[in-house]
């Protein structure tokens, strides 16, 4: 064989794995995604009727109604405060407002399962707030107990109202405001014009906004844990850990995933035609001045929410930190390396997979693609409990397959860090993969076929098109995933394995048992790094 | 930005080798933080002396700086060295569960008999033989499989406001659900695994339907919401939201230790009937314990008069061994007859007593 044919082969060969290794890549990726919810459709096949005509006379329609309280309350407040506060540092001008538009999005730097502790910490009998009460000479009558829906409410609120805020005060910068102006000349009243005009044309923007908050409030563990408040997350743990009932906890996740997916389809619906971007420069324009008594509630009112949002709970934490530095163990730092090695792990993983998904894309765009790309990303509207719960189950089953024909009885699979960064993949897969994506995007295949014409290679065109032009994207990606990983609690403390414990399981630990200050230390580490994100979020809505 | 990029592509890369590399064990003794030294064995004699100074790894869900001391003066007197890990009871037990025949620990030590009970259920212990330990703890405060042996005692009991509550008024924990104490009550959530052992017990006594009662009966006498744990019900207490609370004893101690003139005092319930519900700090053998001997000398010296008196008043329990005098300032609380139910049953009655307290609305 001459060596020409075997170039030619080896060539067509290559040719022929191109083309269809990024679809059997996609599909391998679609697989595992879907793969933690079989195992939670199947566990209806078996029901544990007694327990479940427990829950049933105990639990469950407290679950119900104290998870429609939750979604009506935070689902309104952070509505009325978002579009409130972007209208507000829009249309008007007055002594702070430079300050204020991006301050107001900071609180998006604290987890809710922070700020519920913080909260009822400053509010606790024998806290900083009954001190100073004692000292002006007020009795414990006058302390707030925060330990009702209103205070998990108001927690969830100020930790999520800025995603109705950011969404929010792009749209009005780009449509909301011109509309009104001209609905105004043509004799509108103001209010008319607000809400026949400018809440219709900016809905794709707060409905998205909206959908975020009420997916977070679903999802999470801490904050309802710390205040006691019990809402299918709880009663998921406490199926798993309490009851020992694995198949329990996967129908009540089930029940979970039902309001999730309300809060998808609302969202599909509420958005319309209409997808939301953040495109469009936003013009410069004249503010009025705010004046009169109006004028200074509101200035008050916007003041309150960032320094209740954001102020008060991080001074609240740096005094716990240094009132109880002394007993903080070394281990704190340890923990944080832990964490932070463990996130860049995660985040690398999910790189790769959301490039396997672009590349795919990439490569051809077919319906059986587009959907396996869009179904693949919805483990970002899965709650951490869910998803633990689901790869646990799955795992647990390949595991004693394997048990079965390899004749081993160890669980290799579940137990391992495995099962945790499959977790952290699948649910972060969506915002690794949307920056990558978009800069893909941006990548004209004329620009490709014009390097090509001027004689670039293959290698030639990655090394010095793709990759200098993705690299930005890649960069947002990476640390977007790393900060949700340093946050994630729920799947991480059901799916933790020894020695990679994080900071937010040390915080929901220390937590539980109500120690505040030594939970302020691994807090405060954490608002630092979610800071980072806000920070590029607020670079890219042009302040 | 292009450094940062690749430093960050870098450490990734290399964290995932040097994973990898990693085996279990190795990780384990990293996040005790110790060294592993692995005696070399040539002959048998050297054999029988390595194994006599085999070092004895404990998972533990008591907090380091109440068992460090303790293994440091073991292994000062003993030469065996003793490493451990500390995590949450049922994260340990599900980690033992899960290595099997693979689990590096030799004791599994944790508070409370429901977790312990618990571990025995899931086949994780095994039965110790020893008569140092059937001589020095009593029979209440061991598994009758002998799978685990309190080491310390604390009593989960009353406590009230002296300002607000005259002493004579209180009796037992059930008349804590009469009329006379109504919106005066606080307590802890039924999520801790010290109320439901409480109320198993309360099972024990006096049957579902009963317990139920008298659970139904505290809950409306809550003057608040539950709380997150035993230190802010005596804050609340002492801030006048409520006049008296059940909490264990050490909890009280250290808040009377930071605060000697605290205007609350522990009261014993139950006197003239069952007694006062005491609980344990425990510790078992696993199961697939390559450590034996050692792991049981561990227990023993545990057990053993010159330890118990320090190994409780270091957080101000009570001694196991009945032989031994509580430390004062816990002596100071006053003697009181105990609840000699065996503890065995606070594990196995749980579920039900979840049930019983979901079903009365403790949350």
């Amino acid at each position: 064989m001459n060596s020409s044919t075997t170039d030619a082969s080896v060539y067509r060969w290559r040719q022929r794995m191109g083309a269809w290794l990024p679809a059997v890549l996609l599909s391998a990726v679609f697989a595992i995604c879907i793969m933690p919810l079989i195992p939670l459709l199947a566990s209806w096949g078996q029901v544990e009727g007694e327990l479940w005509s427990h829950l049933w006379q105990t639990e469950l329609p407290e679950l119900f109604s104290n998870t429609l309280i939750l979604i009506a309350l935070v689902g309104s407040a952070s509505f009325i405060l978002g579009v409130s506060l972007a209208w507000l540092v829009v249309m008007y001008d007055f002594p702070g407002r430079s300050i204020l538009q991006w301050g107001l999005m900071l609180p998006l730097a604290i987890p809710p399962y922070i700020l519920a502790f913080v909260l009822l910490g400053f509010t606790d009998f024998g806290g900083p707030l009954q001190q100073f009460l004692f000292s002006i000479g007020l009795g414990i009558e006058w302390l707030p107990d925060m330990r009702n829906p209103l205070g998990v409410g108001l927690v969830f609120t100020l930790s999520l109202y800025p995603y109705v805020y950011l969404l929010m005060r792009s749209a009005l910068q780009r449509k909301g405001r011109s509309s009104y102006e001209s609905a105004r000349t043509l004799g509108y009243s103001k209010a008319a014009a607000f809400w026949r005009l400018v809440i219709p044309l900016t809905r794709p923007a707060w409905v998205a906004g909206l959908a975020l908050v009420l997916m977070e409030t679903l999802a999470d563990f801490g904050a309802v844990s710390i205040f006691n408040y019990n809402t299918f997350t709880t009663a998921v743990y406490k199926s798993w850990y309490g009851f020992y009932s694995h198949g329990t906890a996967a129908q009540l996740a089930c029940l979970l995933l039902l309001f999730v997916s309300m809060a998808v389809i609302a969202e599909k619906w509420g958005r319309g035609k209409g997808r939301y971007e953040q495109s469009g420069a936003a013009l410069k324009q004249y503010r009025q001045r705010l004046t009169g008594l109006w004028g200074v509630l509101a200035q008050v009112g916007a003041w309150s929410v960032f320094v209740l949002g954001f102020i008060l709970p991080v001074t609240q934490l740096l005094y716990w930190v240094v009132s109880s530095f002394d007993q903080h163990t070394e281990g704190t730092i340890d923990l944080l390396l832990n964490t932070v090695l463990l996130a860049i792990l995660a985040a690398t993983i999910t790189l790769l997979v959301a490039s396997i998904m672009v590349w795919a894309q990439r490569q051809k765009q077919t319906k059986s693609r587009s959907f396996m790309i869009e179904f693949s990303q919805l483990g970002y509207a899965m709650p951490g409990t869910v998803l633990a719960v689901g790869i646990m189950m799955a795992l647990n089953g390949i595991d004693s397959w394997i048990a079965d024909i390899m004749d081993d009885q160890s669980q290799w699979l579940a137990t391992g860090l495995f099962a945790l960064l499959l977790a952290y993949v699948i649910r972060f897969l969506r915002i690794g993969y949307g920056p990558l994506a978009s800069s893909m995007g941006q990548i004209k295949p004329s620009v490709v076929e014009t390097a090509g014409i001027l004689g670039a290679g293959k290698r030639e065109r990655l090394f010095r098109v793709y990759i200098p032009l993705l690299r930005p994207g890649v960069f947002t990606a990476l640390l977007l995933v790393f900060v949700e990983v340093m946050k994630e609690m729920p799947a991480t403390l059901i799916l933790r394995t020894y020695g990679w414990d994080t900071l937010a399981v040390r915080i929901y630990e220390l937590s539980a048992e109500g120690q505040w200050e030594l939970t302020s230390l691994p807090a405060i580490m954490l608002v630092a790094v979610g800071v980072i994100p806000v920070i590029l979020l607020i670079k890219k809505s042009d302040l | 930005m292009k450094t940062m990029n690749n430093w960050l592509v870098a450490l990734a890369v290399g964290s995932a080798l040097t994973l990898t590399a990693c085996d279990n064990s190795e990780q384990d003794k990293q996040t005790a933080g110790e060294e592993q030294n692995v005696a070399e064995t040539k002959s048998p004699a050297a054999e029988k002396s390595a194994n006599e100074q085999k070092e004895i790894v404990v998972y533990s869900s008591r907090k380091e700086h109440l068992i460090k001391p303790f293994f440091e003066q073991f292994t000062q007197e003993t030469g065996i060295p003793v490493v451990y890990i500390t995590d949450g009871a049922a994260p340990l037990i599900s980690r033992l569960k899960a290595e099997g025949e693979r689990s590096p620990a030799d004791i599994l030590m944790t508070v409370d008999a429901g977790n312990l009970w618990q571990a025995t259920q899931e086949d994780i212990l095994q039965p110790i033989e020893s008569d140092v330990l059937e001589n020095n703890i009593p029979e209440s405060l061991q598994d009758p499989n002998n799978e685990w042996y309190g080491l310390t005692v604390r009593a989960r009991t009353i406590v009230y406001s002296k300002d607000r509550v005259n002493p004579e008024e209180l009796t037992t924990y059930e008349a804590l659900g009469d009329e006379q104490w109504k919106g005066r009550l606080c307590l802890r959530t039924s999520k801790k695994v010290y109320n439901q052992s409480l109320v198993a017990m309360l099972i024990a006594r006096h049957g579902e339907e009963k317990a139920q009662q008298i659970v139904e009966g505290w809950v409306g006498n809550l003057a608040t919401a539950p709380f997150s744990n035993d230190t802010k019900v005596m804050n609340a207490i002492e801030a006048g939201a409520c006049d008296v609370g059940i909490v264990n004893t050490y909890y009280f101690g250290r808040l009377e230790k930071e605060n000697p003139e605290i205007p609350l005092a522990l009261f014993w319930p139950n006197q003239d009937t069952s007694g006062v519900h005491v609980n344990i700090s425990g510790a078992g053998i696993t199961k697939h314990s390559s450590n034996v001997e050692n792991a049981t000398k561990l227990l023993e010296w545990l057990s053993s008069a010159e330890a118990q008196q320090m190994y409780a008043g270091h957080n101000m329990e009570y001694p196991a061994n009945s032989e031994i005098k509580p430390v004062p300032e816990v002596e100071a609380w006053g003697s009181f007859k105990a609840d000699d139910i065996n503890l065995s049953k606070a594990g196995e009655l749980q579920p039900q007593a979840v049930k019983v307290m979901d079903r009365a609305g403790y949350k």
